[in-house]
């Protein structure tokens, strides 16, 4: 019986070829258009780290400015980052940074490179459940003892190794000699929760090296920096006595135990430091975790959410559209129904018929909705430019491509139930009396 | 005018009205809130940045090696590219206008850090920059030489003169006379004074979303951190070749350094408005794909309501309708239909707009854009449904008289 009426939907598609192929392409037109906007809101606002973005938390001290009644700083100080670091209450812990260095390669043949580098500590693999495609991080004794240690990315060990296990080469960087103990594998989360201070949108680091080498070897440092207060004298030391912040902070906790424990040390924190005159603003400290920080943070850009608006009247549109052209389609063919229903047919299969006829449209509208969508979301990257790296992971997968079909044909199918009532309903007998 | 006639017969058909109202609706919403969203991303970008772009281009230096003098090599550099055919000036500086990166700082009149501070974006460079991103001195005079002052420690600033942008002299000193304000004495953080010696008319600062947009001032002073970026003018046409060689150049100097973002300002401009340019084009394709289905729309429902009445319209034609009448039968009822939707879509218009001043930081809308939205979305589908009404007054009077 669903071959008999695919089958008539296809003759009934022949039949009115292009009223068929109008509501084809207004389904495939709105969908398409739709999933586009859907992709870019899935693949820019979606959960980087879904098994474990619970647990895992970024830390905000109120260190701001008494004058002012503005957000806390997103980042921490040299001074507190070292305090937390130095207490380590928490399962896991690292603050992080960016740095930029030149690299030397030991091939003869490759020209100096400037990389661009995090400082982290031995925690941060494990904790971000970084992969590894050879060799390992480091341990707490590395970070304390600045072992001159570093591991690369997939992508920094193809260029100067060749893609090979590196792991004991020599690297030298900005002159010193670090040793490589670890190779990354593909390692890009979209968003980079871990640092959307600097762009959530970019690549990952290309080495990383314990983050006490930042300040040790004098490192350029990257990243945003804010000052609220003047820095009191000059030089290294006096920056890293202010209350600059440019550090990142995560830990992992892994219950709400441990995070209750974690938010009363970081208040006991905060009250010593009151004791010695910082933190002159009321205690306001946070704990986010992955979601609620890029919510915080608003990582999504408002372009998205305001296009996914107008993508859904967009679709709309088409979906109104699709009605009124499945009405005149319907009553077009009613002596057509007359003579099924004078021959007998129950208004249910008729109405199941229609059904399956509306889904018939709705299905090869999302086949072209998929056409629409790929086309969209290439012309998208091409607006968005190669060099961002968002562009590499906007793409049609397996279920965005089933997604765009069911809604297509429940679409077609929602939009098309009164026109179907309508013609389920029609009074045989004046059709028959035309024929 | 068969007004009542018409409207009768739309109670016929009261869905095909309500669905083509909506369509309308939706469509003035989306095309209107669109066309102002792309309006206000044009304006942002066609604010002047108050450099001479279109010869400008940039590139970073950064130094390796204990035997690298960043002083040294900086002034050899550029004395190297000012001497380069078709170059006219070049400057080392911290930040460049349109970039998105740079710094900002804090600056009062009295010495007191418990006052506001006014922020300003701060360009660290010497005394060829207003030459070589061709800025208008409108008062006050450029640095020299002996002003330049070198650091290569965080910290306060050393320089004892800065010139400052009209729009921050004015936000400064709101009630002194632009000639009047240099000369006046700023107070930085960590309470070192500095002398207005200069101002520009304009300077946008590095960060084209900031709120500071147009205050800046310039400092002579280079901190010396191993990284320096050029910026470069040439003569009208000689851009590209000058960037094709200042690689080499730069090299054949010095090797022990990395050079890294050689790019014209063109293109740095291009990079930081990528969003905003590629917003506009999206939108501008939701626009013409909604405007082309309502049409497809409009007209599917018109040949069919056509369709129905072949017979009716025959009838009318035969009692002595002139095709004209006919014509304007059907313009008039998508006018009337139209009209409805028009209305909605003025509500709906509104109301988004409303939503997204409040949650997007964006500015109210102008009110001339919904009747303007009304107006054109009457055209369109006056022009839609031309084609149809056309149709239907070919049908012949003879029609009244066939049996379907």
């Amino acid at each position: 019986m669903l071959l008999y009426y695919l089958r008539l939907s296809a003759l009934s598609y022949k039949r009115n070829p292009i009223l068929s192929t109008l509501m084809v392409l207004a389904v495939a037109i709105g969908v398409g258009a739709y999933m586009v906007i859907y992709t870019l809101n899935y693949t820019m606002g979606g959960n980087p780290i879904p098994h474990k973005s619970s647990q895992l938390f970024h830390v905000q001290l109120d260190t701001g400015d008494p004058n002012l009644e503005n957000d806390p700083p997103e980042q921490l100080t040299y001074l507190d980052a070292t305090a937390l670091i130095a207490a380590s209450p928490a399962f896991r812990q690292t603050a992080s940074s960016k740095f930029v260095a030149v690299v030397e390669p030991s091939n003869p043949e490759l020209l100096p490179m400037i990389t661009n580098n995090r400082g982290v500590f031995g925690d941060f693999f494990p904790m971000f459940d970084v992969p590894f495609l050879y060799g390992r991080g480091w341990d707490r004794d590395a970070d304390d003892n600045l072992e001159q240690v570093v591991v690369l990315s997939r992508d920094m060990n193809e260029r100067l190794y060749g893609g090979r296990d590196s792991v004991g080469e020599n690297l030298i960087m900005d002159g010193l000699v670090y040793q490589v103990i670890g190779v990354l594998d593909d390692w890009t989360p979209v968003p980079k929760f871990y640092d959307v201070n600097n762009g959530p949108f970019d690549a990952s680091e290309d080495i990383y090296t314990p983050w006490n080498h930042i300040v040790d070897k004098e490192f350029s440092r990257q990243g945003n920096t804010n000052c609220w207060k003047a820095i009191d004298g000059s030089g290294l030391q006096a920056f890293l006595n202010s209350e600059c912040v440019w550090i990142q902070y995560w830990v992992e906790l892994r219950d709400r135990n441990e995070e209750q424990a974690y938010m009363d040390f970081l208040n006991s924190y905060s009250a010593e430091q009151k004791n010695l005159g910082r933190f002159e603003r009321p205690l306001n400290n946070g704990l986010f975790d992955v979601e609620e920080w890029m919510i915080e943070q608003e990582v999504l850009p408002d372009e998205t959410r305001i296009l996914s608006a107008l993508a859904a009247m967009l679709l709309a549109v088409c979906l109104l559209n699709t009605i009124g052209l499945l009405l005149s389609k319907f009553l077009g063919k009613s002596g057509e129904i007359g003579v099924r229903q004078a021959l007998g047919a129950h208004k249910g299969s008729l109405f199941i018929q229609h059904v399956i006829e509306a889904g018939f449209i709705g299905l090869i509208g999302g086949i072209l909705g998929l056409g629409v969508a790929g086309l969209g979301l290439e012309g998208v990257k091409y607006l968005l430019g190669q060099d961002l790296l968002v562009t590499d992971w906007i793409q049609l997968n397996l279920p965005v491509a089933i997604t765009t079909i069911v809604l297509a044909i429940t679409a077609t199918i929602i939009a098309g139930l009164y026109p179907i009532w309508r013609a389920c309903n029609i009074n045989p007998a004046i059709h028959l009396k035309t024929q | 005018m068969e007004i009542g006639p018409i409207l009768r017969a739309m109670t016929r058909n009261k869905l095909g009205v309500v669905l083509i109202a909506l369509q309308i609706a939706f469509t003035m919403t989306v095309m209107i809130n669109a066309i102002f969203i792309i309006n206000e991303r044009n304006r942002l970008m066609a604010r002047p940045s108050g450099m001479e772009e279109a010869n400008l281009f940039h590139v970073s230096s950064i130094g390796f090696g204990d035997d690298f003098n960043e002083q040294i090599v900086t002034a050899d550099d550029l004395a190297m590219i000012r001497q380069l055919p078709g170059v006219i000036n070049a400057s080392e500086t911290n930040a460049i206008p349109v970039s998105s990166s740079g710094s900002s700082t804090g600056v009062r009149l009295v010495n007191d850090e418990s006052q506001p501070s006014v922020g300003t974006a701060i360009y660290r460079s010497d005394e060829h920059i207003l030459d070589t991103m061709n800025l208008e001195l409108i008062a006050g005079e450029n640095f020299t030489a002996t002003d330049m002052r070198y650091r290569s420690e965080s910290g306060a600033t050393l320089a004892e003169k800065t010139i400052i942008t009209r729009a921050l002299a004015e936000n400064l000193f709101p009630d002194v006379a632009i000639n009047d304000v240099v000369g006046e004495t700023l107070f930085m953080p960590g309470g070192t004074s500095i002398q207005i010696t200069g101002i520009v008319e304009r300077l946008q600062a590095p960060w084209p979303t900031s709120s500071l947009i147009e205050r800046s001032m310039i400092v002579p002073e280079q901190f010396l951190d191993g990284n320096s970026l050029y910026l470069v003018r040439t003569e009208p046409g000689e851009r590209d070749r000058v960037m094709s060689e200042i690689e080499e150049l730069l090299i054949a100097q010095n090797d022990s350094r990395v050079l890294r973002g050689l790019s014209s300002l063109t293109e740095t401009r291009a990079d930081t408005y990528r969003l905003d340019s590629a917003m506009s084009s999206v939108l501008w394709v939701i626009i013409i794909t909604l405007v082309f289905i309502t049409c497809m729309g409009i007209v599917g429902l018109a040949v069919f309501g056509i369709n129905r009445r072949r017979k009716q319209i025959g009838t009318r034609r035969a009692l002595g309708a002139t095709r004209f009448e006919i014509l304007r039968h059907f313009m008039l009822e998508n006018f009337l239909i139209t009209s409805v939707g028009v209305v909605v879509g003025a509500a709906l218009t509104i109301g988004f707009s409303i939503v997204l001043t409040t949650n997007f930081d964006m500015p109210a809308m102008a009110w001339y854009y919904t009747p303007l939205g009304m107006l054109s979305l009457l055209l369109i589908g006056q022009l839609a449904v031309l084609g149809p009404s056309r149709g239907a007054a070919r049908i012949e009077p003879a029609m009244a008289t066939r049996s379907v």
